[in-house]
């Protein structure tokens, strides 16, 4: 069907227009990333449980290869970016902001790039059973590759559990700098496409909503092309403005209907799936490759040519700066992902992951760090919230120390999306007090759970301690019993020997003297 | 935790701060004011700078008692712009002491006393104007006719100095009421509406503002235009002025359709005393009014009821300050229970749940 003209859709409250910056890399076409010397692939790329390592030191693997595969439902399995030998197994800094170490398989890429035997093309996926895609899905490692990293099989499959009406793909990329999905979009239509129809068919629904922000005419103009034989593919043109790629203010936009809270989609009939998924999908159940490299937009004030990269899972975030001519001058932040909702990068070692949609080195000029100044009360942050909220109070009781009244105020229907904090004419680091109080309140309930833990374990260890001593009173009382039954038996054998021994003597005596 | 460096996104801002706020709004005066000092000459541009500079001044040595950084808080503007809105307020000749005694008020009672920018409940240029019509209600009601800069009896420089500093006479035949003065005084007398209204100026010159009143107030025209410009900027919305003029104006027009000899006419209610100026300037103040939009209609239809009752029934002639004050102490009692409604819960928060039978799009 192609773009929809005249798709009626519906108003989302708040939001802001942030100048999207994507003229820096939205002309660079996408590129191979040369292979780097040495991969660091985590074991944990998603939401969930880490993957569990099937290999060991020393092995030798051949790309697609799986290197450790998924453990419970919430996991995915991780593959080999390329052919090589394994370094090593263990602590690597996470691609997160605490740098925290976590466990990460070292490959040593061989450069002859073999595929792995396993890796072979489907003819015609189309033929498959839902649950044959979601199971090649899962396979396959991969998750949603907009940021989220929740394993896409899962959501493939909740067609069993909710009455599913239609598809949506996010193609807003409503995030400023990043150029990524736009150069899918735009260089690999047909396969986006075709990822999309397979997982329409997975999910069992007719319906496709394929939406893009108006700022990628392009990519429109593509998409529409590519589907435009197919009568339930809508291409839907979405006015720019952030943030319209947050799920559930999409489905808004839409269906007209709010996701209810602490819901999902599914609630509504609705699965959304993002344009690098849909991508990965295609390569998975066509070609039969794993997800083992994604689409990278590296741009930001401090890097010299921005480009967009096909990167191998694994590879250090400094290889990519290196591959954009490095800096023009020291970047005041290292962001991976998009400005408004990124995540500051430590240092440059860490690895790239399936969730790395951008990589940003932003100037002084850029980030802006002017001093906060009390709340003047402006009400921006409210009207700018797409959740409702008023961010003003909910700060101030955080400040005040007062979680449960933040909570009260609708701090877990926060989505973090920072409208509030980028429009504060105060400066006021809105979102970080959000962050800090959900983090107090995460470990406030590990907290509790860890002390319902502790009560139960000593619980049972007492129960156990009583036991053990009621069983060694047992025991000592039976031993004493038995001791005594012991002794009993001994003295009326001692006895009975006297006595025999008696007669003996009196016997031997008497015949000694006679 | 709030540290210089937030670690957390957003990385980028967008071009907001306070001072540019504060800025505007005072550009947003810039013309009402400027007419107003050509208008009433000398000694409006002498109370004027008096006003401002005390207010700053106050600001600067508040600010160091408090142990606060001087610099950030004094350049942001509020306390130039609190000054500005008092200044604006006065009337035109009155002597130097109401104006430093005013902006001390303003800025020490109103709102460093609450604990600085941002804290204090009450418009501090309302509080200010308020103290200072009941402790001085002669000086606070001695209004001048325009005698614009130029004029054959306008004073010249020393001579409107002389007047600020209260050693120059006023003429008595300058001094003249403000028309809602006026209207009070004479429907006092058994007057009826149409007989003074003759006496009156002009629906045009009550728009223009080449009328006797306090120093900014008088030009809707101009002060309209400026709340446009906020509108424009985003530094207001609007949904406080309109609910306040409109109530205004609705509840003007009942009373004078029901009585026409006794209650005045919905324009005169409109485009006098400082209706144009507190629905634009001072309701909205952005510290004192509500931030949910619900709470701002709420607020700028009690503030536009209260202005109507007070202009109307009180002993006062001007009810604008009075009603913004009573409505700010009202705010945080709107903020509380007028929240808005958080996306995906009704309005008393519970989860929305659809029905089974949903249409299907
Ligand atoms: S970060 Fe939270 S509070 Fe701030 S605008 Fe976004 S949803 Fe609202
Ligand atoms: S945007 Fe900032 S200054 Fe304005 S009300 Fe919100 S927190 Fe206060």
């Amino acid at each position: 069907m192609g773009l929809t003209f005249g798709f009626k859709l519906f108003p989302v409250r708040g939001g802001v227009h942030p100048e999207d910056r994507k003229q820096l890399s939205a002309s660079a076409a996408i590129e191979a990333l040369p292979m780097p010397s040495l991969l660091h692939i985590p074991l944990q790329q998603h939401i969930g449980a880490p993957a569990e390592p099937l290999v060991q030191r020393g092995d030798t693997v051949k790309k697609g290869q799986i290197l450790a595969r998924n453990q419970g439902m919430i996991s995915a399995p991780v593959h080999a970016p390329t052919s090589g030998r394994v370094m090593g197994i263990g602590g690597f800094p996470a691609h997160h902001a605490s740098g925290l170490s976590v466990r990460t398989i070292t490959l040593k890429p061989d450069g002859l790039e073999e595929w792995h035997e396993s890796i072979t093309p489907e003819a015609d996926p189309f033929a498959l059973s839902p649950d044959e895609i979601a199971q090649r899905v899962a396979a396959a490692g991969i998750v949603g590759m907009g940021g989220a990293t929740f394993p896409s099989a899962v959501k493939l499959n909740l067609r069993k559990r909710y009455t599913l009406k239609a598809l949506v793909i996010n193609g807003a990329e409503c995030e400023p700098y990043l150029t990524c999905d736009d150069r899918l979009m735009r260089e690999h239509s047909e396969q986006v496409r075709d990822g999309v129809r397979l997982m329409a068919q997975a999910l069992g629904v007719e319906t496709i909503l394929f939406a893009i922000e108006k700022n990628k005419p392009e990519a429109i103009a593509a998409m529409s092309e590519a589907a435009a034989a197919l009568p339930h593919f809508k291409v839907i043109a979405l006015p720019t403005r952030y943030p319209m790629g947050s799920e559930k203010h999409l489905v808004q936009a839409l269906t007209g209907k709010e996701t209810p809270a602490r819901g999902l989609t599914a609630d509504i009939g609705i699965v959304v799936h993002n344009v690098a998924t849909a991508k990965a999908v295609h390569d998975a159940l066509f070609l039969g490759q794993p997800l083992i490299s994604r689409v990278m937009t590296i741009s930001g004030g401090a890097i010299k040519e921005p480009r967009n990269l096909l990167v191998p899972l694994g590879t250090p975030v400094a290889d990519l700066i290196r591959a954009c001519q490095g800096f023009t001058e020291e970047p005041v932040r290292i962001v991976s992902g998009g400005p408004m909702m990124g995540q500051p990068l430590p240092s440059t070692r860490v690895p790239v992951i399936k969730g790395s949609n951008g990589l940003l080195a932003l100037s002084a000029a850029e980030v802006s760090e002017k001093s906060e100044m009390p709340c003047i009360r402006c009400a921006s942050c409210v009207s700018a919230c797409p959740c409702g909220l008023v961010p003003l109070e909910m700060a101030a009781t955080i400040r005040n120390g007062s979680l449960d009244n933040s909570v009260h105020l609708g701090l877990l229907d926060c989505i973090a999306c920072g409208s509030c904090s980028f429009v504060c004419p105060a400066n006021i680091p809105l979102v970080q007090y959000f962050n800090f109080a959900k983090g107090e309140l995460a470990s406030r309930q590990r907290m509790q759970h860890k002390q319902g833990e502790t009560k139960r374990l000593a619980e049972a260890r007492t129960a156990r301690m009583e036991e053990m001593k009621r069983a060694k009173k047992e025991a000592l009382l039976k031993r004493k019993r038995e001791m005594e039954e012991k002794k009993r038996a001994e003295k009326a054998q001692q006895e009975q020997e006297a006595q025999q021994s008696k007669q003996t003597e009196t016997v031997s005596t008497g015949s000694a003297v006679a | 935790m709030s540290d210089a460096q937030p670690f957390s996104a957003p990385y980028i801002h967008a071009p907001t701060s306070v001072t540019r706020t504060m800025s505007l709004v005072m550009i947003a005066l810039v013309p009402a004011t400027l007419f107003g000092l050509y208008q009433y000459g000398w000694p409006a541009i002498f109370l004027f700078i008096i006003t401002l500079t005390t207010a700053v001044v106050a600001e600067g040595i508040s600010l160091r008692i408090a142990g606060k950084p001087i610099r950030p808080f004094l350049f942001d503007g509020s306390a130039l712009l609190t000054g500005w809105l008092l200044a604006l307020t006065l009337p035109p000749w009155a002597p130097w002491w109401i104006a430093v005694v005013g902006a001390l008020l303003a800025i020490i009672v109103g709102k460093q006393i609450f604990g600085g920018l941002g804290q204090n409940l009450f418009n501090p240029a309302m509080v200010a104007r308020v103290a200072l019509l009941i402790s001085f209600p002669l000086e606070m009601t001695l209004f001048t006719s325009p005698l614009p800069l130029g004029s054959a009896s306008a004073p010249g420089m020393i001579e409107g100095l002389l007047i600020t500093l209260g050693l120059g006479t006023t003429p008595d035949a300058i001094t003249s009421a403000t028309i809602l003065g006026h209207f009070q005084t004479e429907l006092g007398r058994g007057v009826s509406v149409d007989q003074i209204a003759t006496t009156t100026d002009s629906i045009w010159q009550l728009s223009w503002g080449s009328i006797s009143g306090s120093m900014g107030e008088t030009s809707a025209l101009l002060l309209l235009a400026g709340g446009l410009f906020l509108l424009w900027q985003r530094i207001i919305t609007w949904h406080i002025p309109l609910a306040m003029l409109s109530t205004l104006f609705l509840s003007a027009a009942l009373f004078h359709w029901l009585d026409p000899t006794h209650y005045i006419s919905p324009l005169t209610h409109l485009l006098s005393g400082a209706a144009i100026l507190g629905a634009f300037f001072i309701a909205t103040d952005l510290v004192t009014s509500p931030v949910s939009i619900r709470g701002q209609i709420v607020f700028g239809i009690g503030c536009g009821l209260l202005t109507f009752i007070i202009r109307t029934w009180a002993s006062y002639p001007e009810g604008v300050a009075f009603a913004v004050m009573l409505m700010n102490s009202l705010t945080p009692l709107l903020d509380h229970y007028l929240k808005p409604r958080v996306y995906g819960r009704d309005r008393k928060g519970v989860p929305i749940q659809y029905g089974e039978q949903e249409e299907n799009r």
